[in-house]
């Protein structure tokens, strides 16, 4: 997995809340075999017209928000379907951090398992930072993972939290599978002495 | 003396394989459910790593969401659909993992069939790259949806981490009321806490409206625990559950059957356990619920009206109302039977049963669907098919007009050509409202099996409770 240590990009305001993942990545591409080549599927119905046709009043496709790496939202991002072709999607476009006041369970799981970092912050927070894009062309973030600290470049400074072994897997890009195979030998025994079988 | 534990504390207690300080738990895992969807680059990333499947006698695959519901004998039409089928195939072929596949006549939806084979058991953690994985805990399992990744884990070593969840208990009491379905609870439930209520939360149902619930009613509240943000909802096993379970395919039998249950009553939650939170519902004071946008918990009774964006509290749920209305092609004030429909969606991991199709029917029977709208009838399995065709269900439909289709998720999610077409509006009974969820620009509402039944005869929402039934036999579902 990607390591993720800190991070500055362009922020995108995606003024909505229960974004859900069948919204991130529509069903009709999730037939792919691959993990890779997601990104041009990312919120495609909202993206693209009928046509296929960029839809200019979205806000990936306004030339402010070119090459950004950061998503702001509103609450319970990422609910709805299990699927992992959400975040897949999100950071195939290249987003790396997604800030939010709350997240859908399976979705903040999800990001964890590809270097997607999802950032909860306040709802006065997140508004605040609602204004500072708008106020800001090419508003920007730096995203400290390590230190557990966002800034921008106005003297703006939010703490946020993060559970310290989410962190240290994320700030490391541990392999999860790696890890849980060092413990292969507790495996077998739960499986010789407590596995119930029928 | 040892402490008082909730029936989640003690599956969850009895799994734990390994438990460092400041780390998740290891999980062990019981039962792997895969489907084509969510596999593929499970099976892939474990290939790339040179890992293999460690229990394969523990992993159960079967094909629902991208299948087509028409002709088996026909070949796939969509080239890439057939080839995340065949991909299925050989993985499974591969690593010697069970497949009930197209042909097979145990093939269906991951969730109606895990239950009908008797996979799914009371004690046991259960997972599937599916949201809808809760559905396993009305057998009081431990049940919850994972993404490939984790799927990918799992098959590599047969076990999760996972950071212990906080417990919260929903209380149902009172007697459901004439009409008021399983469905009705879940989404006036998700309509009261939100779909971000449960988050954080494993969720136990209780309460006499849950004891009085059968299988499938029980299997309609947990299969939407993930609307309410739950990861997983359960149930207590109870004589309900056993007679369910009985000789089913891959139940215990015989001596194992009578030491299996005597171990199943002891998982029940401790007399005097405290869960993290409680939330208590009057069902009594439940009517049959129709959602009006764009997310699960947009829900009125059938008696009221599409609410105003303003009457909602913050500035965000404001836009949120606006913004589905707009989608929806709704209007403020108008009542909700005056909403008028263009197709009927009975199916869904979430109502797609026996039992919900005995209800449907009941409706349909001796009545023709509206000429402006166009139903369908897409049972869970091809068992839940078969007996229905043995009940003669199936002609109940077909002389109403409906479609009878065979097993798979269909148009809950529209990954396969079950799709609405844009602008129109239809009647489901499956568990998401999301934008095109059902087909880009489709407007979904969520009801229950008879409120769409009834919707696809009068081309609009009706209240069922004022229904006239043509037949005099004992009416299956709606409790009088």
């Amino acid at each position: 997995m990607e390591s993720l240590r800190k991070h500055k990009g362009i922020v995108a305001p995606l003024d909505r809340a229960h974004v859900d993942t069948d919204a991130i990545i529509p069903k009709q591409f999730l037939k792919r075999i691959e993990r890779s080549g997601f990104g041009q599927f990312l919120f495609y119905e909202w993206r693209f017209d009928e046509a296929g046709q960029p839809n200019p009043a979205f806000v990936l496709n306004q030339p402010a928000y070119k090459g950004t790496s950061i998503l702001l939202a509103r609450e319970n991002f990422g609910c709805g379907s299990s699927r992992e072709h959400a975040p897949w999607s999100l950071t195939d476009f290249g987003f790396r951090v997604i800030i939010a006041p709350s997240f859908a369970d399976i979705f903040y799981n999800n990001c964890f398992q590809n270097g997607l970092l999802p950032l909860v912050l306040s709802e006065e927070q997140v508004q605040e930072l609602f204004e500072r894009t708008a106020q800001h062309e090419g508003y920007q973030l730096t995203v400290d993972v390590e230190n557990l600290v966002i800034r921008d470049d106005f003297g703006l400074e939010y703490s946020f939290e993060l559970d310290p072994y989410r962190q240290h897997c994320l700030v490391n890009g541990l392999d999860f599978i790696g890890l849980t195979l060092q413990h292969e030998d507790k495996i077998a025994a739960y499986e010789k002495t407590k596995l119930v079988s029928y | 003396m040892t402490s008082k534990r909730t029936m989640f504390d003690k599956i969850w207690d009895s799994h734990v394989v390994y438990q460092e300080s400041g780390k998740p738990s290891l999980l062990y895992i019981d039962l792997h459910l895969i489907h084509e969807v969510t596999s593929p680059q499970a099976f892939e990333g474990l290939r790339l790593a040179g890992r293999s499947i460690r229990r394969p006698d523990l992993t159960v695959a079967t094909v629902d969401h991208n299948i087509p519901t028409t002709d088996r004998s026909l070949p796939i039409a969509d080239p890439i659909s057939r080839q995340q089928i065949e991909t299925l195939r050989e993985n499974c072929q591969n690593h010697k993992i069970t497949l009930y596949d197209l042909d097979s006549r145990n093939q269906g939806i991951v969730h109606v069939i895990g239950p009908e084979l008797g996979l799914t058991l009371p004690g046991k953690t259960i997972v599937c790259g599916d949201s809808h994985t809760s559905t396993h805990g009305a057998f009081g399992a431990l049940a919850f949806g994972i993404g490939t990744s984790e799927v990918e884990h799992v098959m590599a070593t047969q076990c999760l981490p996972q950071a212990k969840p906080k417990t919260m208990e929903i209380h149902f009491k009172g007697k459901l009321p004439y009409g008021v379905t399983a469905k009705d609870v879940v989404l006036h439930l998700i309509n009261q806490i939100g779909t971000a209520g449960a988050t954080g939360y494993v969720v136990e149902y209780t309460g006499e409206a849950i004891r009085n619930m059968s299988m499938e009613e029980r299997m309609t509240i947990c299969n939407m625990s993930i609307e309410a943000g739950a990861r997983a909802g359960m149930i207590a096993p109870d004589e309900t559950t056993f007679s369910y379970l009985r000789g089913r395919k891959h139940a215990p039998k015989g001596e194992a059957w009578e030491k299996a249950v005597a171990a199943w009553k002891e998982l029940v939650t401790d007399e005097g356990a405290t869960y993290d939170a409680r939330v208590e519902i009057d069902v009594t004071e439940i009517a049959p619920q129709v959602t009006w946008g764009t997310s699960p918990g947009m829900g009125a009774d059938i008696t009221q009206s599409v609410p105003d964006p303003a009457s909602f509290a913050s500035s965000t749920e404001q836009k949120a109302a606006e913004l589905a209305l707009q989608y929806m092609g709704l209007t403020a004030g108008t009542p909700m039977s005056e909403i008028a429909i263009d197709r009927v969606f009975i199916g869904s991991c979430t109502n797609s049963r026996i039992e919900d199709l005995r209800a449907a029917a009941e409706v349909v029977a001796g009545y023709q669907v509206a000429a402006t709208v166009q139903a369908m009838v897409v049972p869970g399995s091809q068992q839940v098919k078969e007996q229905a065709e043995e009940e003669g269900l199936h002609q109940i439909f077909l002389d109403a007009g409906f479609e009878w289709r065979e097993a798979g998720c269909s148009m809950c999610l529209g990954m396969n050509p079950d799709i609405i077409q844009p602008g129109e509006r239809c009647a489901s009974t499956s568990n998401r409202n999301f934008e095109g969820r059902q087909g880009r620009g489709g407007r979904t509402h969520l009801v229950s099996p008879v409120m769409a039944a009834a919707a696809a005869i009068k081309g609009h929402f009706v209240d069922i409770r004022d229904w006239k039934f043509n037949r005099k036999e004992k009416k299956h579902g709606i409790p009088s």
